[in-house]
């Protein structure tokens, strides 16, 4: 009698400690966060900080090296008065707008011939040496030639980023073509898929992942085009307000402009994870929580 | 051979059957330049509304017959006909069960269903209609929205048997379709297997290693050899329908035929393994 008066009490017990558990987890994992973001906080004051300090006191020549307080009196002038070449904003815009240009000519071209060559074994074996020559030859020299031909505007700043985007696309679809699952398109097949079905249900959609992955990479890249066309001759952009920074020895500016270009890169990675997650909705979350 | 024996003649096709494989030889060309021969000299016949199993021991070629139904392989030597006609490219009268997942892991369970009358050229509103309707079918209403990596593998299962059924085949080839599920979850689809079989008028191939399995499915068992794979023998299963799955296995003349069957299996199975380890 007594062992069953006991058994509610008893399970009472231990579904509070089970709570308690769950509760001192969740605790644990919110002071966890807690202290990772004040250390993080903590590393950006003491790095501002100890350069600011340190190009005060004259351990570094602000000269040669900047300091942030310059840096961020640069930015304000910037935003304020405008630089040499026009409205921040219109520098920002111009190397914005070649990026984007470049990097979606870049990725719909690499998509539709990484898909094309995948899928047709004979043309990528006919063309095999000249991809593995483009592939291996660093193509931010092709500038130089954009800008002799393109001229000064910005169509080299668009090429250069394209190319530099094409290939690194290109491979991954190609890849990813490569890898489907060979049940997945006999099953479509005997479902009754034609050619065109097949390669828009069953081989593209296969084949996102890995070019998703490439988004990240390459976005970058055409980030690279863009401001190194800009370097190489240009009368607008991002690119241009380093080149003339550094032509007159402005330190702080060379800084500013990478502030503002830094900005900018997160902001459109944040972008590409969005359109990540909502085209590969599908896919388990296997990789948890790698935020760096 | 004995095959109009116990058929049930449940098709509706005017051939005599639904497939013939005469003298069928398939060889391929393995990685290393040799060629190897899958399949020599074999011969089958299904009756429209038969359902026949296939067992032999493992990598005897038996998944290259069920290619060679479909279109997808073609024979080096021999004859297949579907329908009385040769086979020619891929049949849309066959459905096709897959042994691993081969469901589409992008499209939720509503467009995977659905995914066989679209790609047929139905309009959208009843190519889901229809697919709600095998999705209540086969037990999954509800789970429209689901993709196929929230789903567990006998409801993946589920899924791809709505996926080929939807199309209404006259001509069901099952590859070892049932062998990744667990035991439990393995006799409860064959049950709706043979469910959902009874209310379409399909010639079935269902191939599987596992004898108990095809003796408690098939009408008949055609036991392949040791690769390159023939016919060993075929069997007549008289065990009266509709079965019980749980407990046909108990019944003395399923245990009689077992043993029959077992007999000429085991040999071709001692082969394979023993050639299996030569090559170890």
């Amino acid at each position: 009698m007594n062992e069953v008066n006991n058994r509610p009490d008893l399970s009472a017990a231990v579904s509070t400690d089970v709570d308690q558990g769950v509760e001192s987890h969740t605790a644990r994992l919110r002071r966890r966060r807690i202290i990772v973001n004040i250390l993080r906080i903590l590393i950006l004051i003491i790095f501002i900080g100890g350069w600011e300090l340190a190009a005060r006191v004259g351990i570094i020549d602000p000269f040669f090296w900047g300091m942030p307080s310059g840096i961020w009196a640069q930015i304000v002038t910037w935003v304020v008065n405008g630089t040499a070449q026009g409205p921040l904003w219109q520098q920002i815009a111009v190397t914005l707008e070649e990026t984007v240009i470049g990097f979606v000519l870049g990725v719909v071209l690499g998509v539709v011939f990484g898909v094309l060559l995948g899928r047709n074994r004979f043309l990528a074996d006919v063309l095999s040496p000249y991809l593995k020559v483009a592939n291996s030859m660093p193509r931010i020299v092709l500038g130089a030639i954009f800008g002799i031909a393109l001229g000064l505007g910005i169509q080299s700043k668009i090429a250069l980023a394209f190319v530099l985007v094409f290939f690194i696309v290109f491979f991954n679809a190609f890849q990813g073509v490569r890898e489907v699952d060979r049940n997945l398109l006999a099953n479509a097949q005997i479902l009754g898929a034609n050619q065109r079905k097949i390669s828009t249900e069953v081989i593209i959609p296969s084949a996102l992942s890995w070019i998703i992955a490439s988004l990240h990479t390459s976005f970058s890249f055409a980030l690279v085009g863009a401001v190194v066309g800009e370097f190489l001759g240009s009368v607008q952009g991002l690119g241009l307000l380093i080149q003339t920074a550094q032509g007159t020895f402005n330190a702080n500016g060379v800084f500013a402009a990478m502030t503002i270009l830094a900005a900018v890169a997160l902001i459109t990675e944040y972008l590409i994870t969005a359109l990540e997650n909502r085209l590969i909705r599908w896919r388990p979350n296997t990789v948890s929580d790698v935020t760096i | 051979m004995k095959y109009s024996s116990a058929i049930t003649q449940r098709g509706v096709s005017q051939s005599k059957y639904a497939i013939e494989l005469q003298n069928v030889t398939k060889r391929f060309l393995a990685p290393t330049g040799q060629p190897y021969t899958a399949l020599r000299d074999l011969s089958l016949s299904v009756a429209p509304g038969e359902f026949c199993a296939i067992v032999g021991p493992t990598g005897c070629g038996k998944s290259t017959t069920l290619g060679l139904i479909t279109g997808l392989e073609r024979p080096s030597a021999g004859q297949v006909e579907v329908m009385g006609k040769p086979v020619q490219g891929i049949d849309p009268r066959i459905g096709y069960v897959f042994q691993s997942d081969a469901i589409f892991p992008w499209k939720n369970v509503l467009h995977n269903v659905a995914t066989g009358p679209l790609f047929r050229g139905q309009s959208k509103a009843e190519a889901f209609e229809r697919a709600r309707d095998w999705i209540a079918r086969v037990g999954l209403s509800g789970f429209e929205d689901r993709y196929p990596h929230q789903l567990s593998g006998g409801m993946r299962k589920r899924v791809a048997l709505a996926q080929t059924f939807i199309n209404e085949p006259e001509i069901l080839l099952m590859d070892e379709p049932f062998s990744a599920l667990d035991v439990q979850t393995r006799t409860l689809m064959e049950d709706e297997l043979l469910h959902m079989w009874s209310s379409i008028s399909a010639s079935v191939v269902f191939v599987t290693h596992d004898l108990e399995e095809a003796i408690s499915l098939a009408d008949r068992v055609c036991v392949l050899t040791a690769g390159p794979a023939t016919v060993k023998g075929i069997y007549t299963i008289d065990l009266p329908r509709p079965r019980n799955l749980a407990e046909i296995r108990f019944e003395p003349r399923f245990v009689h035929l077992y043993q029959e069957i077992w007999e000429d299996l085991r040999n071709e199975v001692v082969i394979s393994y023993e050639r299996s380890k030569q090559q170890a």
